[in-house]
Order: structure tokens, then sequence, then C-alpha cells
């Protein structure tokens, strides 16, 4: 098609629609070849390339499903109120309050505010992590001779920072992250052992319980020890559902998940949101 | 030379470490945990990193030999000697929000560690958003085998220190821990010693 002229151009452009690439968002949603049963809620469904990012406003009430199709994605995720971002995920308080460095179904992801941002509601792989982080452009260069987010390697902390930008967000809102479908283990002596991924097919559900900014980084966990850079497609699908409240069996999990879902639905109500 | 400052219990504290000054934090009366956070002096925005220093040195607790990683993952400080053994860095901070949660409403009033960190970060231009996970010399942090994770009893003493060598010129927080609902500092916070000491000395 001949481009020398700008119908032609135009064309040539327009001509592309409908084409598809194996990493790539399907919008509406609700056209995603392989729903699940909530197809006719679907609010985002997307195929992110490894070595790449995604990023996307959601509601209180969705649920996020990840999925790690090859077994080789690790799903890196920071989570920032929608409205007031200073308000963000807070690792160090999401394992202390809980008691527990493991993420894994029924853990609730807190904010700095001890309030809820979202709640893990399933999880078929149990290989995350709350400890280690990102990978930067510093190690990533150091291992496998870049970092930069379009080079073949790219790292964790520079997607986070493009992602972040696009909402208005700049390094320093960036604080430790979590990731899922690679994980570590913690010896008695505080020593690490990585445990690798549950293998292809593993998906892990989230439900938000504020409105919140999702930044995903699918790169590979920093603990890997594998010389080359290994990062295979994730799968995200978000589908409207309710948030937990009172009477859900997750309310009432643990004396400091009550006092976090309390402490989240007294702030909705006085906001006149909830 | 030197400069020696006692920080009293409860309160903050902060200073401008040179490259190659060392800092040494004394636990005077034993089980204070020290919180502390540290700032590229001249790029705030490049500051302590907890998953960093966890997984460039492969556990996570802190002690000699551990150096102190930026969120860019380039060191900041290095712990050159430690009479207690272990740290933790996985903890955080205590604040009125996260002691809602951990022990109930009737704490929302008692000082911790966060307001500390905002009132003297603010001396320098830090805000909340320049608040991150940090480092709790002196406590105790073990996780078990299924994950349980707490803060227990302290293994310090009265007069154990750790000495930190600054790897550029960095800025450093302190908050004494005023928390009392745990054992971080026996229930019963007590007064700390910071040493600057110069590259010469």
């Amino acid at each position: 098609m001949a481009t020398s002229t700008t119908y032609g151009a135009r064309d040539h452009a327009r001509a592309q629609e409908g084409a598809r690439a194996e990493a790539m968002p399907v919008v509406p949603a609700s056209d995603w070849p392989d729903p699940p049963p909530e197809a006719a809620r679907l609010v985002w469904a997307e195929t992110v390339a490894g070595g790449n990012y995604t990023h996307r406003v959601l509601a209180r009430g969705t649920e996020i499903r990840l999925t790690d199709l090859r077994g080789d994605a690790c799903a890196h995720l920071l989570l920032h109120h929608a409205d007031r971002p200073w308000e963000r995920l807070n690792v160090a308080d999401t394992v202390k309050v809980q008691w527990n460095a493991y993420l894994g179904e029924g853990v609730l992801l807190l904010s700095d505010q001890g309030r809820v941002l979202a709640s893990v509601v399933a999880d078929t792989s149990g290989r995350h992590d709350a400890l280690c982080g990102t990978s930067t452009l510093v190690r990533n260069t150091e291992r496998y001779g870049d970092g930069t987010p379009h080079s073949s390697s790219p790292a964790g902390r520079e997607l986070f920072k493009l992602a972040a930008a696009k909402n208005g967000l700049e390094p320093r809102d960036l604080p430790p992250s979590l990731s899922f479908f690679q994980g570590v283990r913690v010896r008695e002596d505080g020593t690490l052992d990585f445990t690798g991924s549950a293998g292809p097919g593993a998906a892990v559900t989230l439900r938000t319980e504020q409105d919140v900014t999702v930044l995903i980084a699918n790169v590979p966990h920093p603990a890997d020890p594998r010389p080359e850079y290994v990062s295979t497609p994730l799968e995200v699908v978000a589908w409207r559902a309710r948030p937990t409240g009172p009477g859900d069996p997750l309310w009432d999990a643990s004396p400091e998940g009550r006092r976090a879902f309390l402490n989240t639905a007294e702030f909705l109500a006085a906001r006149g949101t909830a | 030379m030197s400069t020696r400052t006692v920080v009293p219990a409860r309160a903050a504290w902060s200073s401008m470490i040179r490259a190659g000054e060392s800092l040494t934090l004394t636990d005077l009366h034993g089980n204070q945990a020290v919180d502390f956070l540290v700032y590229d002096a001249h790029d705030t925005a490049v500051r302590y990193s907890a998953p960093d220093t966890i997984h460039a040195q492969g556990g996570i607790f802190l002690t000699t030999g551990s150096v102190l990683m930026s969120n860019e993952h380039t060191p900041l400080m290095t712990v050159t000697a430690d009479d207690v053994g272990r740290h933790d860095t996985v903890g955080g901070a205590c604040s009125k929000e996260s002691n809602t949660l951990r022990y109930g409403h009737h704490t929302w009033s008692q000082h911790a560690c966060v307001d500390n960190f905002l009132a003297e970060g603010a001396r320098h231009g830090l805000g909340k958003r320049d608040l991150v996970s940090n480092i709790n010399w002196y406590m105790n942090v073990p996780v078990e085998k299924d994950g349980t994770l707490g803060i227990v009893d302290g293994i310090s003493a009265p007069g154990l220190a750790l000495t930190l060598r600054a790897e550029r010129d960095v800025l450093v927080l302190v908050s004494n821990c005023p928390q009392i609902n745990n054992p971080c500092n026996g229930f019963d916070p007590t007064a700390v010693e910071m040493t600057i000491t110069g590259k010469n000395t």
C-alpha cells in the first residue's frame, strides 16, 4: 500500500485494525476470547509481554485475576489509592500486621493508613514474595548487560517509573513492591531460598477494596538465579464484583484484618463513597 | 574527632554523614529499637531499599558486612561493626494507623515512629512520599517455617553498639522508637547514643 501521500498513509494505518499480537489488551474486554464466567462484567483483559508493564485504575469491588501462562511470568505489583496516591501499599505493614511474611489466599494488601487496598481471594500458585522487591537498572546491567525499558532485559523499577509517570507519579512515589508467581522462603538463619514458579497456569485473584491505581511490571524476580533473562507472558483479566463486606469470611478472618476492613469502611462512609 | 549526641527516649534525630565518615549507634540501656532511614544527601529520591538490601545479601537479617542498598541498587552505608548479631529490616515503622490494626483503636493517641520520621524529615524537605520500609536496629523479628513473623524479645543489651560507614554523603533519619505495645524496646523506650566519627580517626 502506497504511503507516499496522506491518503495512502491513512489507509495503511487504518488497515491495521484487527491485527493481533501475542501480548495486547482486548478492547472492549468483553471480546476476550477465553472469558471467565463473569464475561459480561469484564473491564480489563490483556496479555502482558515478558519484560513489559501495564497499569490501570480500578474501582473498589473489582476482581483482578493474574495468570502465569507459561510458568515464567513474575507480576511485580504496586497499589496506590486512585485519588490520593500518597496512600499506597505498605509491604512492611502488610507482613507485620498479619504476622506472616508470605502471600497467599486471605492475605490483605494494606495501605500505610491502616486500611485495605486489596485482598487476595484465590491463589493456585503459593510462590509469591514480599521481601525482595523488583529489579533495578544497575543490577540488570550487571547481570544481563542492560536494564533499560526497551532493551531485551528491562528492569522492574524502570518499568514502574514509566507506569507511575503515566499516572502523574514520580520515582519518589514508588515504595517496595510485591511479586507474584516467583518467590523466596526464609531459612531459620534468615537466608533466602528461591522457590521458582509453580509452573504454567498458576493464577492469583485480587479484589480491590478501594479505588486503586494498579501498576504491574512483568519481569524476572531479582533472586532468579538463571543467567539468562527469562520472562514469559502474564494474563490480566478483571471484572466488576463486590468488595469484601461484613459477613464475608475474609472480613472476620483475623482481628487485625477485621480492624483494617472497619477502618476502610469508616473512611469510605465519611467520604460518602460507600 | 567525633561528635556525640544522646537521643532521648521517643525522640527523633537526623544528620548528614559524609562519605567515609562513620556513625556508631549505642544501645545505652538495652533492647531499644532504633528506626532508621537513609537517603543520598544530594538526591533524596535515592533512598534506603529494604528489598534491594535483602536480595543483595541473600537474607533478611542485618549485621557486620551488610551493605545498605538504595532503591537504585547502589550502596549507601555498610555495617562495619556489630555487637548484637542481627537486626531487622522487614517490620517497618510503627504508626498511629498500623497500631490500630495491631493492638486496637485505644492506641491512636500514642506517639509512633512515622510521626517522628515525618517531623524530622520535614526539616530536610522530606514528606510522606519519602517514607519507605526502614531498618529497625536492635529489633528481633524471626520468621518461622510457615512464614509466621513477629517482633519478639530483643537480643541486645546495655552498651551494645554497631557502626555504619557512609559510602557516599548520606542523610540519616532516626526515630528512637516510642512503641509501648510490643517487646521491640522491652515496653520501655530508652535513650540511645549517636557518634559520628571522621574518616581519619
